[in-house]
């Protein structure tokens, strides 16, 4: 058994004159002071930008910058024809462990597309961020970049984000109108399907590439 | 007559500027804590959209705590529970009357106006004694609140504020002994005189060991930190703490007015008050020869500022003090006061004095 030998320093004279002591607590945090108060100045007039004077991050104002990987609200990406990538395989609503993805496929009238979602819901009051959904999805067609930090909501149902707001990011509640042209359900129709493929294939692109 | 009106609103500058000076502390206090913290400290008051770095948030507390409701605990003594506070801030008012902040103001042959409320001739004595009788506020409040926790916290404090006002009061002595004067306006002009032609012949100077003793038994006299132990407002039960609304707010006050009242005497006593070096009433006179005559009401106002000055910078020094230190444990206060300071202050006076005989028998 090894014993160990805890030393316990004895304050030494100049110590327990408190002075000394108290003046050295001083000079650190009048640097400090002075420093930052300078800085501060120097800011006012728009210079010495890159030192910083504080450690604040003003949140409303200014936004905390995120990781690249950083797991924000999801969005869906959008084809060219600002209509869904998604092909309503089901597989993120199949991986989700929080079961909070609500898919109800329909037919794409391109053959090679077979399928689309006709309603595609996520209960963020549910979501658990784990981020499989974009690992499962073969068409790259869901991603969780849009660094929209501040979901909240007075409601449970005003948690539920629908296929207008996932498309659009920048789309916040409450929703007015529907701009989506592609037949699919949201709430704004009592869940009728609402549109025409006719009249995706007539607005013409914006850029082809 | 004429002297009445003169005297008001001498009463009224004071009183103006010493108030606006305590509400303002209470920005210093978040700005100066935020800066040395890496902080930016609050900034979100604004009126009409203008900010000013927040300086704001004093009228919006002030604001708040008048419109807070006002709870009087069951069995508490109504009348002494609302005393408690207006003793606190009286007695920290009043005792700003005896404090000189410039020297003689000459408006015309037979008009001369100190710039000072009251011209006591034992102004030291009064401004102690109005110290010490805001311990009344204290232990009234804890007395009166009817509650366990209140009168020990009211204890603690009252037991505090004697024990450091002895080591105040002796601290004092070696200055008194020194300038041979106890009115204030008397022991500013004494430390108006140079050593050697250079030096001024300040307090700090004749007695430095009785300034740091001054110092730290004026601070644990303002109980604020490292001697918070009466407040120590989310940690220790304090005094108030069966206050509320502005009653609260206005022991706040006594708080950064006695702060005042400390950077104060401090300067008065051992920074020369509204001396400026090597500035006698006809101007500057500098020990290399050059001479810079100016008139007296230009003199005067060097001297308010000076005099300004000095308080501003001890209040800073006060806060950083604040910011710095942590709190000393109850018994840690108890032994500093009666084994540390007590003695020294008791020995500064005893060599004090000896040294003035030895200079006495030399000249």
């Amino acid at each position: 058994m090894t014993v160990k030998v805890v030393s316990r320093p004895e304050l030494t004279f100049w110590e327990k004159l408190y002075i000394p002591q108290i003046l050295l607590g001083l000079k650190i945090t009048s640097a400090h002071f002075f420093r930052n108060l300078f800085l501060h100045m120097l800011h006012f007039v728009g210079r010495f930008k890159h030192l910083p004077a504080s450690v604040t991050v003003q949140y409303p104002d200014e936004l905390r910058p995120l990781m690249s990987r950083f797991r924000s609200r999801h969005r869906l990406t959008l084809r060219e024809d600002k209509t869904p990538r998604c092909v309503g395989c089901m597989l993120c609503e199949t991986v989700c462990p929080a079961k909070c993805i609500t898919i109800v496929p329909g037919e794409h009238p391109d053959p090679h597309v077979e399928k689309y979602p006709v309603r595609f819901d996520i209960d963020l009051g549910v979501c658990v961020y784990c981020g499989y959904c974009v690992e499962a999805c073969p068409e790259d067609a869901i991603r969780m970049d849009t660094g929209i930090l501040d979901i909240a909501a007075y409601s449970r149902e005003a948690m539920k984000l629908d296929i207008h707001e996932l498309m659009d990011p920048k789309l916040r509640k409450p929703i007015k109108n529907c701009s989506l042209k592609f037949p699919h359900q949201c709430n704004l129709t009592d869940g009728e399907v609402k549109g025409t493929w006719e009249e995706v294939n007539e607005t013409p692109l914006v850029e082809k590439t | 007559m004429e002297i009445l009106i003169i005297k008001l609103a001498l009463a009224g500058i004071v009183f103006f500027g010493i108030l606006n000076f305590a509400g303002f502390h209470t920005w210093v206090e978040r700005k100066q804590s935020a800066l040395i913290q890496d902080r930016i400290g609050a900034n979100r008051a604004s009126i009409f959209g203008f900010r000013f770095l927040g300086i704001f948030h004093g009228l919006a507390d002030a604001l708040k705590m008048f419109t807070k409701e006002d709870i009087v605990p069951k069995g508490a003594d109504k009348t002494l529970h609302l005393l408690a506070p207006l003793f606190s801030v009286f007695f920290a008012l009043v005792a700003f009357a005896a404090i000189p902040f410039g020297d003689r103001l000459i408006l015309s042959e037979n008009l001369v106006i100190d710039l000072q409320v009251a011209k006591i001739d034992a102004a030291l004595l009064y401004v102690f004694a109005m110290l010490s009788l805001g311990v009344y506020g204290v232990i009234l409040a804890g007395f009166a609140s009817h509650s366990n926790y209140a009168i020990m916290g009211g204890l603690r404090a009252t037991a505090q504020m004697i024990s450091y006002e002895i080591a105040l009061g002796i601290s004092i002595i070696g200055v008194i002994m020194v300038y041979g004067t106890m009115d204030l306006g008397e022991l500013v002009r004494a430390q108006g005189h140079l050593i050697g032609g250079w030096l001024p012949f300040w307090g700090v100077l004749t007695q430095p060991v009785a300034f740091i003793i001054f110092l730290t038994a004026a601070l644990a006299e303002t109980k604020r930190l490292p001697f918070d132990l009466p407040e120590g407002e989310s940690e220790i039960v304090g005094y108030f703490v069966e206050y509320s609304g502005m009653k609260f707010g206005m022991f706040f006050l006594t708080d950064f007015l006695e702060t005042i009242m400390v950077a104060c005497l401090a300067t008065t006593l051992f920074f020369g008050g509204w001396q400026v070096p090597f500035l006698t009433p006809n101007g500057f006179h500098f020990p290399w020869g050059a001479e810079l005559p100016m008139s007296n009401l230009v003199y005067v106002l060097l001297g308010v500022l000076s005099f300004s000055t000095k308080v501003i910078i001890f209040c800073w020094f006060f806060m950083q003090l604040r910011w710095s230190l942590p709190r000393f444990r109850y018994d840690q206060l108890m032994s500093l006061g009666w084994k540390g300071l007590f003695p020294i202050s008791v020995a500064n006076v005893i060599i004090t004095a000896v040294v003035l005989v030895f200079l006495g028998e030399i000249q």
